[in-house]
């Protein structure tokens, strides 16, 4: 049933606030859009060959990516460049994590770490991380180290950063009422600071591995003989159209898996926040 | 002035929800308003009474009966039935006077009659001196003076008022309700008025009408025979008060159980 | 002490630590001293390719890749956001395309709109448009989708057609929300041109970068970058200005 907005009254309550689907009907349409999109892309692909509007091998229909992506699932090749791929997202995002979350707290807390910090964080913040690509490659070489140091330098800034806003935005209010009820030091910073960060702290995971992923393609463009980013790449070389979109696909659904870990994580650490 | 009530609302009905599993919020509603008459509509959370004005508004369709304003049925919302709401709406990127002149600019009423009615209403309400600031820049009760302005500068044939002042503390509501009365006193509209404060009902209507709790219907209509001018104190203000908590204090006590 | 001469002052301060750890490296020797540039050598690499022009060229050549990519992008955000933000069912309609392509980081195209479009601008400026065009396109549908009701309804009341409310009420109701989607997108923008120039360019300040690292001068890998922080700043403050004028409304002095 088509609402199109012929009258004012619809305009104003269903045309701009959207109608509220309830939550089965929102799944459905979801997958159901999914599949709408599929079948558009089949139907273009297959109006290119049949219309001969260009060359039919730059626009291959889903099933040929599909089974591309198949195929070397089961020969085996597709696991070994995943597993590179995911190996280097992991170590370089655990490490810029790391970094970030613990400098981000001590910057958060204390006004002395924060003043030598900052500087040096708001000179590097409007110069794009992949800027800097080229500068790892010259210090450490086009090996795995460079790689995984580059997604941790990457990474590292938006971590850091809502780390920092996180322990900074702190109600003062609830601080003073803690330490009116007797606690200091350590005892602050693990019972109050901690928790009261912790969702900021996480949504700065959740930028952090969104942009590993976001990174990591580039990196494997130049320089590397396995990975996602280089089975895209490489695809270039022979016009494996197929190959490159698989690859892409594949690097996206691992993005969406790491997105969703990090978002089962802020669910369970952060009941308190949604306890519906 | 034209026979018949300025506002006539005819077997009005409204049930929210799929056919078959539908909530009534109104059972047959039947009411007159006649010009220059203020009527306040007054009841228990719930009962209806938003409901109500927002289909004579015409925000809402009703599932069953019409509303007519000057003879005319209610298809949709229209120049003709001004509305102020409990939060303002103002506009924030216009100015007081930018929000005061929004109705006439779409009438393309000619810029100096504009100038003209903005400045007579920004008097009115007595606002002149801000008709440059931003509505972020305002009180909730100014913000609320600049809403009437607006309602008020597009000539409206009815003014519809939802809880108008229910955001506002205690001082600026009673402040306000002095200047509502004497904005009526000067412009003589036909005004409908919901609220759940029985000592606004009688300050302000002409005549109260209480209704009941869900489905919605009209349990008993109070005529208010005071002067135009009222003392919150006198007795025979108190009186009605007192009259009428006792007719809504029975409807309360049906939606707690 | 101002916030901005704090910033100078902190700036400064950065400035001599970076000189300092560089040229105590070089005199000590403790890494081989063309791996870490002093801000000399940074300034006159800057200086000379500035002189000779090529600084320029590079600059814009990469200003205008943006420039265009996302003036594109932004039009097209804007006209369907608007759009799809007003109608129930053409929203249904790109909401799938929508989710299909949004977890699939964009630099993973690259190499695609290469083959497609070949190693010349085109490719570039596709990419940059492709790139910011979703993000802008979500965040002015949402903006228009967080219009207040209550603010058409008041409209409408006032006298307001269908064209009225879209022109009068939903588009400067948005606007807050617009100038941020465009600001988000020029970020992104900038975010991607040095990838997108890494490969498969042969001008631009990323195939400076690049060309910093194929001839072991990573001087000019420095100054690239420092370049485009500067590039990205000025954007971005500007955005900002002009932001605060067209908006004046939200904060009142």
């Amino acid at each position: 049933m088509a609402r199109f907005l012929s009258s004012v009254p619809e305009l104003m309550d269903a045309g701009l606030r959207g109608t509220r689907l309830p939550r089965g009907r929102a799944l459905a349409l979801r997958l159901g859009a999914i599949t709408a999109f599929l079948a558009l892309w089949s139907l273009l692909s297959g109006a290119v060959v049949v219309l001969k509007l260009f060359n039919p091998i730059f626009m291959p229909g889903p099933w040929l990516v599909l089974g591309n992506v198949l195929d070397m699932a089961v020969r085996g090749p597709l696991w070994i460049h995943l597993a590179a791929t995911l190996e280097r997202v992991a170590l370089g995002f655990g490490a810029g994590a790391a970094l970030g979350v613990v400098l981000g707290l001590a910057a958060g807390h204390l006004a002395s770490v924060r003043n030598v910090i900052e500087p040096v964080v708001e000179l590097l913040r409007p110069i794009p991380p992949l800027a800097m690509l080229p500068m790892f490659i010259v210090w450490v070489g086009i090996g795995e180290v460079s790689k995984v140091g580059f997604i941790t330098y990457a990474t590292f800034f938006p971590i850091f950063l809502t780390t920092v806003n996180g322990v900074r935005q702190i109600d003062p209010l609830l601080l003073r009422a803690a330490q009116s009820l007797g606690a200091r030091g350590l005892g602050l910073f693990t019972r109050v600071i901690l928790p009261a960060a912790l969702p900021d702290v996480l949504t700065g995971l959740r930028l952090g591995v969104a942009l590993a992923f976001f990174v990591i393609v580039i990196s494997e463009f130049i320089g590397a003989e396995q990975g996602l980013g280089y089975l895209i790449n490489d695809g270039r070389n022979f016009f494996l159209v197929p190959q490159m979109l698989g690859a892409a696909v594949v690097l996206g659904l691992l993005g969406y898996a790491g997105n969703g870990l990090v978002r089962l994580l802020e669910r369970r650490l952060t009941r308190w926040q949604h306890p519906a | 002035m034209a026979g018949g009530p300025k506002i006539r609302i005819q077997h009005i009905a409204k049930s929210f929800g799929p056919a078959g599993r539908a909530i009534p919020a109104l059972a047959e509603i039947d009411l007159d308003v006649d010009e220059r008459e203020l009527v306040c509509l007054l009841g228990p959370s719930g009962c209806g009474k938003s409901t109500l004005l927002n289909i004579v508004a015409g925000f809402l369709a009703p599932t069953s009966g019409t509303v007519l304003v000057d003879g005319r049925p209610v298809s949709g919302p229209a120049p003709e039935r001004g509305v102020v709401f409990q939060e303002y709406a103002l506009f924030p990127w216009l100015t007081v006077s930018g929000n005061v002149e929004f109705g006439p600019l779409l009438q393309s009423r000619p810029a100096a009659e504009r100038r003209r009615t903005v400045d007579r209403y920004l008097d009115l309400v007595g606002l002149r001196a801000h008709a440059e600031k931003f509505p972020v820049q305002l009180s909730g009760g100014m913000k609320q003076r600049v809403a009437i302005a607006r309602a008020l500068a597009n000539n409206p044939a009815v003014i519809l008022m939802d809880e108008p002042f229910g955001a506002l503390d205690a001082q600026t509501r009673e402040v306000l309700q002095d200047e509502l009365s004497r904005i009526q006193r000067v412009e003589h509209k036909t005004i409908l008025f919901v609220t759940h404060s029985i000592r606004e009902a009688v300050y302000l209507a002409d005549r109260v009408v209480v209704m009941t709790s869900v489905p919605g219907r009209i349990k008993q209509v109070f005529p208010i025979k005071l002067p135009e001018v009222r003392d919150r104190f006198a007795p025979e203000f108190t009186q009605y008060e007192s009259d009428i908590t006792r007719v809504v204090r029975e409807e309360v006590a049906k939606v707690r159980e | 002490m101002s916030a901005a001469a704090t910033r100078a002052v902190a700036l400064l301060g950065v400035l001599a630590l970076w000189a300092a750890v560089a040229h105590g490296n070089a005199w000590l020797g403790v890494v081989n001293p063309v791996l870490l540039p002093t801000p000399v050598e940074v300034g006159r690499v800057g200086l000379e390719l500035a002189w000779s022009g090529e600084l320029t060229r590079h600059f814009l050549t990469s200003l205008g890749r943006v420039a265009q990519g996302f003036g594109l992008a932004a039009l097209a955000a804007l006209g369907l956001g608007l759009l799809v933000g007003m109608c129930v069912p053409l929203r249904l309609m790109a909401e799938p395309v929508i989710e299909f392509v949004r977890p699939i980081p964009p630099l993973a195209f690259l190499p695609m709109f290469l083959v497609w479009f070949g190693l010349g601008e085109a490719s570039k400026v596709a990419f940059i448009g492709y790139t910011t065009f979703f993000p802008m396109f979500v965040a002015i549908a949402a903006s228009v989708l967080r219009v207040d009701v209550v603010l058409l309804r008041a409209a409408a009341s006032l006298g307001a057609s269908r064209a009225d409310l879209v022109r009068r009420v939903v588009l400067p109701a948005a606007l807050p929300g617009i100038a941020v989607a465009l600001r988000v997108g020029v970020g992104l923008a900038l975010f991607v041109i040095v990838g997108a120039e890494f490969m498969g360019a042969d001008a631009g300040l990323g195939h400076l970068i690049m060309e910093g690292r194929t001839f072991f001068n990573p001087a000019q890998i420095v100054m690239g970058a420092l370049v485009l922080g500067l590039l990205g700043s000025l954007i971005n403050t500007l955005l900002l200005v002009a932001e605060r004028r067209l908006l004046r409304w939200r904060v009142a002095a």
